[in-house]
């Protein structure tokens, strides 16, 4: 399979693991991987309250340049907020008058969206185009015995569940068992991380995260696919345990990352040191 | 304000247009029929000063400055849980969004945190094309409050220990990387 990739502000920076994670996976299972030139950010969900057609436009921008790149690719994309800007958009541009006002703003850009352009979520690739037995065949050092609990989060999922149920999604249980993990099962799996709160309301915020973390405590490391997800679950713990008055200490890793160390990808290649709470303990337990 | 609170009506100025100026987004906002469930899914509810339910109801009867001034739009963390939950399949998280739009547009003041947040990320975007966390950060914190910073030095000098935080020199003047977009857009949008 061939896909272009949009990587994102996020994977660029502060989940760089994710990105280098996702690369070490996809290659070996056999998938063409080549980088979007040029592209700019999502807008996330800042620029739809700046006003509707940015909102629209700064995806497009994208949009347009994959559509110039090479037609039939799909982008992956494993930001869950950049895959919400541009479902928003293709899901706009059905509509020939939107798509227009779209392309009147691009011109400065030289840059003409057809609507045609297919975006797709990282953990879909994952789950969908291959099979368990693709991905049993490449595990070199099965995760027996970590108990891995599925984060999703919710802009994954929600409101475009075009892979997965907006309530109760599934698709990172596949990949985890045949990776031989255990998959820990929890009732926060699909809840809201708090995105911005962490940083404009933190009292709040880190509620919602404490929620997370107290129903995950039971598990080795919790598995994410979104760049704010893993930020804030993993970077607050310290703060979370003050304010909630209980020590949280849990390693929360990206999925793909998991999937690296299973098919014996080192260690350091996948950026484990960069997280805040540390995974190698976890990690120590496994089979050698 | 409470739930058992009741409101009289022609006491509160009114502006019956208010649903108006959400749509499209807002087009079925009044086929709501107040269950509830939208209150029941969010994450933050119990933090709001007007809850959602409560909130939907206000638009409907036109109360903009109540909507507009209660902090229950900036507590909205966008999971989309209320849309993907409601009965009658009103999009309510697109329409957050759209008051989002009107609180700032009017300057409103009480929740400088939150549309601090917003106008500061819109810049960072626009002058460097993509996201430069630890530069947002930096300028978040100095226009609204420098002190928290301090909260976040230990968590912050970790994060940059770990690699997380790169140190780029933020450009002070010249053209942004997205002016002419932006400004392309403002245009159009004057034109509606």
């Amino acid at each position: 399979m061939k896909y272009l990739f949009y990587p994102g502000c996020s994977m660029e920076s502060s989940a760089l693991e994710y990105k280098d994670s996702m690369y070490a996976s996809l290659q070996a299972l056999g998938a063409e991987v080549e980088e979007l030139e040029d592209w700019t950010c999502c807008g996330a969900s800042v620029a739809p309250v700046m006003s509707d057609l940015l909102g629209m436009v700064l995806p497009a921008r994208n949009l347009a340049l994959a559509e110039r790149s090479d037609g039939g690719r799909p982008v992956i994309v494993g930001c869950s907020a950049c895959f919400l800007s541009f479902q928003r958009t293709i899901e706009a541009a059905a509509d020939r008058v939107r798509l227009e006002k779209m392309n009147q703003a691009l011109e400065v850009e030289g840059l003409t969206y057809h609507g045609k352009a297919q975006v797709r979520h990282l953990l879909d690739v994952l789950a969908n185009d291959f099979k368990r037995s693709e991905i049993e065949a490449k595990v070199k050092r099965p995760l027996t015995g970590l108990k891995v609990a599925p984060y999703y989060g919710c802009q994954t999922v929600r409101p475009y569940a075009s892979f997965d149920d907006g309530q109760a999604p599934h698709s990172m249980v596949g990949i985890l068992e045949a990776l031989g993990a255990t998959v820990y099962h929890h009732l926060h799996e699909a809840t809201c991380c708090g995105t911005a709160l962490l940083t404009t309301k933190p009292e709040i915020g880190m509620g919602i995260v404490g929620t997370i973390l107290e129903d995950t405590t039971a598990a080795d490391c919790i598995a994410t696919v979104c760049p704010m997800c893993h930020m804030n679950l993993d970077s607050y713990q310290d703060k979370v345990s003050r304010v909630m008055g209980k020590k949280f200490h849990i390693p929360v890793v990206f999925l793909p990352q998991l999937i690296g160390l299973a098919f014996g990808v080192s260690e350091e290649q996948l950026l484990f040191k960069r997280h805040m709470v540390p995974v190698g303990p976890a990690l120590a337990r496994l089979p050698a | 304000m409470t739930s058992s609170e009741v409101i009289n009506l022609t006491a509160v100025k009114r502006d019956l247009a208010f649903g108006d100026r959400l749509i499209p987004a807002a087009q079925h906002l009044s086929t709501c029929i107040q269950c509830g469930t939208c209150t029941a899914s969010c994450p933050s509810a119990a933090a709001m000063d007007i809850t959602p339910r409560m909130m939907w109801r206000m638009v409907q009867l036109g109360m903009v400055d109540e909507v507009l001034h209660s902090k229950t739009m900036w507590l909205c963390s966008i999971c989309y849980q209320c849309q993907a939950r409601c009965p009658r399949g009103i999009p309510l998280t697109e329409i957050i969004a759209k008051l989002k739009q009107l609180a700032i547009q009017q300057q409103i003041k009480e929740w400088r945190e939150s549309t601090t947040f917003y106008l500061t990320f819109a810049g960072v975007m626009r002058r460097y094309g993509r996201m430069r966390e630890l530069e947002f950060m930096a300028r978040y914190f100095l226009s609204t409050n420098p002190m928290e910073a301090i909260g976040y030095t230990t968590m912050g000098l970790t994060l940059f220990r770990r690699g997380k935080v790169h140190l780029e020199m933020p450009k002070l003047g010249g053209k942004g990387r997205l002016d002419d977009l932006f400004n392309r857009v403002a245009e159009l949008e004057k034109q509606q």
